[in-house]
């Protein structure tokens, strides 16, 4: 009985002990992106922070909109994200204070090698989707995510509702699983370059860079803190230190020199 | 077809280059799931138990209350301790939110209705002769009970070990309370739901292969226990 007791006890202690440890004024919260993520960037980037600051980045990916919504609920002390329009919103709102550009990488519309919608060639996105909508089937993030805005936007700009049609698939997944379900359906889909050239050989993606360049396309990363007025425990200042940081000369160094295992680089530091 | 091979061929490696994080990962596995279990089995088994020996008004919709709980999408209880837990909601004052203990909560909810409706079978089901002997024998109502417990453990510890494989198997509650931190919330299953989502399949498969070589050892201990249980019983 003694024993059986020791275990409850024990157990009660972990409990209360992991608890306890969750609250180290070193550690931040950022809520970011699976694209960012799943592309290694923070793998890369954050232990250069860390050594330098001491400040533990506890990273928690989700879909641009859920990671916003982490911040606005207080559960994250800076947010890491890619949908300006949404992230001007949210600090306007009051949710969130200094935003900054960081970088940017470049979204591509990529579709089965033989291309039957007969993209290739062509300049202007929209025009590209107006085209698919009528030829062959596409493959939607339908997650909210910055992509999946940015893919809307698109559809909307070209008066196209796409949902509910036949050709358009809504799968509520990350890139990378969207990319595998689009070539394996010989779809296509709109993806992010960075997500694109880090996965496409090693999940042997049966497809093409399709349309690539148009200025509509262009991906702008930001990184916003988390308001001190709105949600009082937040660290702000260990926030602020890692927003300055990666807009500082050495954090964009660390950006740009962060290469996928081909040496292209994923993304492109731009702030001002 | 080879990517399954390769799996189990990395598993293999995995194993025998067991670097820390990995096994920063699995432990963090065992000491979610096994606290979670316990604190389980420490509301499941007396609430069983007491079902089992009252009669009370609604028990039969407590039971199946539980039952429909056996049940609960563990996305749906994440999202509801995420709720509670958020800093905006009305727990967020504990700080609790992405930590193990919030995975722990999670899962100890969708362990005990396993635990508690399976011991309750397990007690209901003993000869009503082991109880009446007992009392003729000038047994208290709680040394009944506990004798009534003895005869049913073969039973509970069946619930045990379901509890266990459904919350070792969980992915969906901790993905969204611990939020998957690398080296902080990173569990098993979390771990190869992301590996998956990298498109590292290999790998994924391969943790997979550990996680269910663990669950055999551990469910393999259990079994004994269970067995020296069932060989105490005479009839």
């Amino acid at each position: 009985m003694f024993r059986v007791r020791n275990i409850l006890l024990s157990a009660l202690c972990a409990v209360v002990l992991t608890a306890a440890s969750a609250s180290a004024a070193t550690e931040i919260i950022c809520s970011s992106t699976t694209s960012t993520e799943n592309a290694g960037l923070f793998a890369y980037i954050l232990p250069m922070f860390e050594k330098n600051t001491g400040i533990k980045v506890k990273v928690v990916a989700r879909g641009t909109g859920a990671a916003i919504e982490m911040g606005k609920r207080g559960d994250a002390d800076v947010a890491f994200v890619h949908a300006k329009e949404q992230e001007l919103k949210a600090v306007e709102e009051g949710f969130f204070v200094n935003r900054h550009d960081v970088m940017y990488n470049d979204f591509v519309i990529i579709g089965p090698p033989d291309d039957p919608a007969r993209i290739k060639g062509m300049k202007s996105a929209a025009d590209a989707f107006k085209k698919i909508s009528a030829s062959a089937p596409f493959v939607s993030r339908g997650d909210n995510s910055g992509t999946n805005t940015k893919e809307l936007s698109l559809w909307k700009k070209v008066g196209i509702e796409p949902k509910g049609q036949k050709w358009y698939l809504e799968v509520g997944q990350g890139m990378e699983k969207t990319q595998r379900i689009a070539s394996e359906k010989r779809a296509y889909t709109l993806t992010d370059r960075g997500t694109w050239l880090a996965t496409k050989d090693k999940d042997r993606l049966d497809m093409v860079v399709v349309l690539e360049g148009d200025p509509v396309l262009f991906n702008q990363y930001g990184i916003m803190a988390v308001n001190p007025e709105k949600h009082k425990h937040v660290k702000y200042k260990e926030a602020m230190e890692f927003v300055n940081w990666l807009i500082s000369k050495e954090g964009q160094q660390a950006i740009a020199s962060f290469k996928d295992k081909n040496g292209n680089a994923l993304f492109i530091p731009n702030a001002k | 077809m080879s990517s399954i091979v390769e799996g189990f061929g990395r598993a293999f490696s995995l194993i025998l280059h067991l670097d820390a994080e990995l096994l920063g990962i699995i432990l963090l596995s065992l000491k979610v799931s096994g606290t979670a279990l316990i604190v389980a089995t420490l509301i499941g088994l007396p609430l069983g138990a007491f079902l089992g020996f009252r009669t009370l008004p609604l028990k039969g919709f407590i039971i199946s209350l539980l039952n429909t709980f056996m049940g609960l999408p563990p996305v749906v209880v994440g999202l509801f301790i995420y709720l509670l837990l958020s800093r905006s909601g009305p727990f967020g004052f504990m700080a609790l939110l992405y930590t193990p203990a919030a995975m722990i909560i999670a899962q100890t909810i969708l362990a005990f209705p396993i635990v508690s409706s399976l011991s309750h079978s397990a007690i209901v089901a003993v000869d009503p002769i082991i109880k009446q002997a007992s009392m003729t024998l000038g047994a208290t109502p709680f040394q009944v009970s506990l004798t009534i417990i003895r005869e049913a453990r073969y039973g509970i510890m069946a619930g045990i070990i379901a509890a266990f494989g459904r919350v070792m198997a969980e992915v969906g509650a901790i993905l969204i309370v611990g939020g998957n931190i690398a080296g902080f919330t990173r569990v098993m299953t979390t771990t190869i739901a992301l590996e998956t989502d990298k498109g590292n399949f290999e790998l994924a498969l391969a943790l997979g292969i550990i996680l269910l070589a663990i669950s055999l050892a551990i469910n393999s201990a259990l079994h004994l226990i269970q067995k020296k249980g069932s060989a105490g019983i005479k009839r």
